[in-house]
């Protein structure tokens, strides 16, 4: 579904990523883990447009997505859940969800927005609650619950998340992974998941990549990543909890 | 001073307040999807009065006066597309500055088309002498008009940012671009957007204030300095703030003539601009917090 071949991007004379390459076939959730620095965001802003890319090829659906503006790859069904959540915070959750939506108004197809909204707010009955709340009061976990509500109304078909259980309580933590999990199951989505905790991620994922310094340097089934001893000593070893 | 020459006074310091306000709601409309100060605001005030004034020859008043609003809000979309638009990734410092000098373009070009001539049109009800009695204070219906156009433009304004599509995509726009973009809201079409909406705000409060205040190529620039003030007092970006602001510029300078020569009025704003400035630069509405987190 979505096949990105050594792709290079970097922030002005800084080079970021290297040659970095990856797939993810439909249906499947994927993880790249990898520590502070190591290239996470800076790979999921050049996948979702935010970032321009040096070189490299992102085909999404077979199509070359790599020179188009963020706006656009939305549109085309990728939606990037960013790093520290990004809400409208002056807006009210209500808000934010619709603003989501604006793809289905480009689409015509704002009809199904009334549906949209219900489905989230089944999946996070948290935001139906403080449907008129300003984004900005929400507590962390909620924040997260919204950015992700937000991105659904897209209706995309592959969902980026970037780090989703950043600065998140232990318990919140683990539900996220779980919503990830039935994101999949009740939105039938494709998940790339970027994250530093390796344990939680893995857990959640069928495959995953190791991001260092900007090159993948391992990949595999999340099994074989957990119990291979590189990974274990870096990004598992020091955290028994998986909250790196 | 008598209470009816004190009314008089805050009478004459409303209807020029409104017009700051107007001025000041543009400059935010601008700032808050581009964070910049545009400083050919003040342009657009007279574009509106001017093109009104030359339309209202062929054209009835009110058609003249629509017709003003929509060739202003066409110029505003074209300043957009030439000279902001198609850059890529610009500093604010370098786009305020193209603001500078797109309103010495507009002002000369305004000089070339209209000559040094001050215009006018004329009082929308009555004449200049007419006056309305509200208990013992005399008002020109214009300032009814004035403040009654600004208003409904005002509350016109603040319904489509809060209860259309478009509105709310602004507003995200402003508040967190990069979020906006994965919403699939093109943010550029914002920008232009904006420059649009305030190019017409500020022609409708040109056109209505002309027959009172008169106008000339070069009228825009102390109106933008005026609105300028009124905004940094408000804090910038706040457009309710802005006509509490509008108000409070308005009404101090029509009290100065009591205690000031007139000559002296200009220096009222100048002087309380320079004020907010140094002691809360966040404006009397807004929290430093808030203004902390701004570009500059």
């Amino acid at each position: 579904m979505l096949r990105v071949k050594n792709l290079e991007a970097g922030y002005g004379p800084l080079k970021v990523l290297r040659k970095v390459s990856l797939h993810i076939g439909p249906g499947e959730i994927v993880t790249v883990i990898g520590a502070n620095g190591a290239g996470k965001t800076t790979l999921l802003k050049t996948l979702s447009g935010l970032l321009s890319a040096r070189g490299g090829e992102i085909l999404f659906e077979k199509k070359d997505i790599r020179r188009l503006p963020a706006e656009r790859i939305v549109f085309l069904g990728c939606s990037l859940v960013p790093e520290g959540r990004q809400l409208f915070a002056p807006l009210t959750v209500r808000e934010n969800l619709i603003l989501g939506a604006s793809v289905q108004y480009r689409r015509k197809r704002q009809g199904e927005v009334k549906e949209d909204l219900e489905r989230v707010f089944a999946l996070f009955p948290r935001l139906k609650e403080r449907e008129t709340q300003l984004a900005g009061t929400l507590s962390g976990g909620e924040q997260q619950m919204l950015a992700i509500g937000r991105a659904l109304l897209s209706r995309p078909r592959m969902l980026f998340l970037d780090e989703p259980s950043m600065g998140l309580a232990p318990r919140m933590v683990r539900e996220i992974f779980v919503h990830i999990a039935r994101l999949r199951k009740e939105f039938g989505l494709t998940i790339l998941l970027v994250e530093q905790n390796a344990r939680g991620a893995l857990g959640v994922a069928d495959r995953g990549y190791v991001l260092e310094t900007g090159r993948m340097v391992l990949q595999g089934p999340s099994e074989e990543l957990l119990s291979n001893q590189d990974v274990q000593r870096a990004y598992l070893g020091r955290s028994p909890e998986g909250d790196a | 001073m008598n209470p009816d020459l004190f009314f008089q006074y805050v009478v004459a310091g409303i209807t020029y307040g409104t017009i700051y306000a107007v001025v000041a709601i543009g400059f935010n409309i601008i700032y808050n999807a581009t964070g910049i100060i545009n400083f050919a605001q003040g342009e657009f005030v007279m574009l509106g009065g001017m093109t009104a004034v030359t339309l209202s020859r062929f054209l009835p008043l009110p058609v003249a006066i629509l017709g003003a609003v929509a060739v202003t809000t066409v110029i505003g979309a074209v300043i957009d597309i030439l000279f902001i638009r198609w850059l890529r990734g610009p500093s604010v410092l370098r786009m305020i500055i193209i603001t500078i000098g797109v309103s010495i373009l507009v002002r000369e070009a305004a000089l070339h088309v209209w000559g040094e001539s001050v215009r006018a049109l004329p009082y929308f009800t009555g004449t200049s002498v007419t006056s309305i009695k509200m208990g013992n204070v005399y008002i020109s219906p214009q300032v009814l008009w004035v403040v009654g156009v600004s208003a409904v433009a005002v509350v016109a304004l603040s319904a489509f940012f809060n209860y259309t599509m478009l509105g709310r995509q602004m507003r995200a726009c402003a508040a967190n671009r990069d979020a906006a973009r994965l919403c699939g809201i093109s943010a550029k079409n914002m920008v232009t957007l904006s420059f649009m909406l305030s190019a017409g705000i500020g022609a409708i409060g040109g056109a209505v204030v002309c027959p009172i205040t008169y106008v000339q190529y070069d009228s825009g620039t102390p109106l933008a300095i005026k609105g300028f003030t009124v905004a940094i007092l408000g804090g910038i970006g706040n457009s309710a703030a802005a006509v509490g602001a509008g108000m409070i510029l308005g009404i101090l300078e029509s009290f100065s003539i009591w205690v000031l020569p007139a000559a002296y009025k200009e220096v009222i704003s100048i002087s309380l601009l320079l004020l907010i400035l140094f002691i809360r630069p966040s404006g009397i509405f807004g929290s430093a917090e808030e203004a902390r987190l701004k570009e500059f």
